[in-house]
């Protein structure tokens, strides 16, 4: 562990540096595993937030108040500390310029992203790898958080991302407001007739809530791949 | 070999705790709901709980008829595989014996299977003798669906796995048929005083 | 896509978590594998099955009629897989760029 850092108020980040590292696919993930004195194991898995051009691995981890695993990696772990870490992990929820090069047809399609919270996280690493390639691939994120000082990896986002904010916007704000719907995601993603490529990430609920309207507004399921996170509070 | 991770810990003090089976810890307050799939809602007008021999329906009770079954108010201790206990859990039920009692059968197990398609294998010496229930009842409460409701077996003496939520049917078997944990190395029997969480222990 | 309205809903996941566990025993990702169901014939990667990651065990079910595909868990020393579930698994295999 380099660094950890808060993010935002509930939101660490954590650079990890790991030996060997065989690099990764944007939209990966890695299972994290904690090992007590006791013996006692617990891990969970956290989507990249790095793209594979970044040497570091970062981590955006969410402290869940009545977590097992996260608020030690929010509060406790410091440099230099180490843990058990699996990955990369996953072939289904990616996207990569490389795979758009090698496969025209598919590249021609747009790609829509959407996002709940921390389920952001994967999509940092997708568009921080698209902007560093300049892929021509057309891209945008449709992001959900609950308020403005809560949003994820601003260094990454930029106009190709709509943000709404869920429980509080700030003065002066002429975003969109609100949970993303089915009247937003007519507003602000690729129409169905754009047979956009669709990843859909966030806790469980969200997830398939969003599925579920962008199926409803038109789009083909089979096009729409899901990355749930569970429920906002940690399962055993 | 694993790494320890500095400072990580349960913290959970372990006193030495004669309810407490080896290897468990209390779970005080919390009710852990573990599923291994979609929990189901099955309409009370659709409901019904049978006791078959694998062929006939031997016994069969609409969700009225089940109800005014008489019930009892059991308090027991509660032990999961997964390591955690709690102590002191008030259900209400109807008896298996109370169930059994207009059913002669020379059967010596029972497959209990539920909504979704779970099932658990218990022998059926251990469902009588007053040591298991058909409870709809928790914490005075109408069982929630995450928890097994409408109602689900009750067998304490063994480890929780055993108590099938969503319970819809009881069938007397004359051999043991492994159970839906039971086919994937679970123990065939499963006494949490004897430590018996997979096959083999 | 089934009820989410409960806490058990709320917490399944999906064949992406599965990807963890299974890497132990297979030599490829399994997300982008495709899984044709026993029970109800349909296909579709793993990455969209359903997936209960209670204890005891990880398992995995199909996301068009939610029977079991496959259970994993890992114990002591040892791990357990039941795919009578899956009746065929069709796994895309990385090429392997050749180095001569």
């Amino acid at each position: 562990m380099l660094d950890n850092r808060a993010e935002t108020p509930r939101v660490h980040r954590l650079v990890l540096d790991v030996p060997g590292w065989p690099g990764h696919l944007p939209g990966q993930h890695v299972d994290v595993r904690l090992t007590g004195e006791d013996g006692y194991t617990a891990e969970r898995s956290y989507s990249l937030a790095s793209p594979p051009e970044v040497p570091l691995l970062h981590l955006l981890v969410e402290r869940l108040d009545d977590g097992e695993v996260s608020p030690y990696l929010t509060d406790e772990v410091r440099r230099d500390d180490a843990f058990e870490l699996r990955g990369p992990i996953g072939g289904w929820f990616v996207w990569s310029v490389s795979a758009d090069r090698a496969d025209r047809e598919a590249a021609r399609r747009p790609v829509q992203l959407v996002a709940g919270g921390a389920g952001v996280s994967p999509f940092v690493a997708m568009l921080d790898h698209h902007r560093r390639l300049d892929s021509p691939t057309r891209m945008q994120l449709l992001y959900s958080a609950r308020t403005q000082e809560e949003v994820l990896g601003r260094d990454v986002l930029g106009p190709e991302t709509t943000v709404t904010l869920t429980r509080q916007a700030p003065e002066g704000w002429h975003g969109e407001t609100g949970r993303i719907d089915a009247g937003m995601l007519e507003r602000r993603t690729f129409a169905p007739a754009e047979r956009p490529r669709t990843y859909v990430c966030g806790p469980t609920v969200f997830a398939e809530a969003v599925a579920t309207a962008l199926v409803g507004l038109g789009h083909d399921p089979s096009a729409i791949r899901i990355e749930r996170f569970g429920s906002a509070g940690e399962s055993s | 070999m694993s790494v320890l991770s500095r400072g990580f810990g349960r913290g959970r003090a372990r006193p030495a705790d004669d309810r407490l089976p080896p290897g468990q810890y209390d779970a005080g307050r919390d009710f852990p709901v573990l599923s291994a799939g979609p929990t189901p809602h099955t309409p009370l007008a659709q409901w019904d709980l049978a006791v078959d021999d694998g062929t006939d329906a031997l016994q069969r009770w609409s969700w009225a008829e089940f109800r005014d079954l008489p019930h009892e108010a059991v308090t027991v201790d509660i032990h999961c595989v997964t390591k955690w206990s709690k102590f002191g859990t008030r259900w209400e039920g109807v008896a298996v014996d109370r169930l059994l009692q207009d059913v002669p059968t020379t059967a010596t197990h029972v497959l209990a299977t539920s909504d979704g398609g779970y099932t658990t294998n218990v022998p059926l010496a251990d469902l009588t003798g007053g040591r298991a229930w058909v409870v709809d009842t928790y914490e005075g409460e109408p069982l929630a669906p995450e928890h097994g409701g409408p109602a689900r077996l009750l067998v304490p003496h063994l480890y929780f796995w055993k108590s099938a939520k969503w319970l819809r049917r009881l069938t007397l078997l004359h051999h043991d048929q492994p159970g839906f944990w039971e086919t994937f190395g679970y123990h065939l029997y499963g006494d949490p005083w004897r430590e018996q969480r997979y096959s083999g222990d | 896509m089934t009820d989410t309205t409960d806490p058990v809903s709320a917490r399944r996941l999906d064949g992406n978590a599965a990807g963890g566990p299974l890497a132990a025993l297979f030599a490829v990702d399994v997300t982008a594998a495709r899984s044709r169901c026993a029970a109800c014939g349909s296909t579709s990667a793993l990455g969209e099955h359903l997936v209960y990651a209670d204890a005891p065990a990880m398992v995995v079910r199909c996301p068009t009629c939610t029977e079991v595909v496959l259970r994993v868990a890992s114990r002591e020393g040892r791990m357990l897989l039941d795919l009578s579930g899956a009746a065929l698994l069709t796994v895309p295999m990385p090429v392997v760029a050749d180095d001569t």
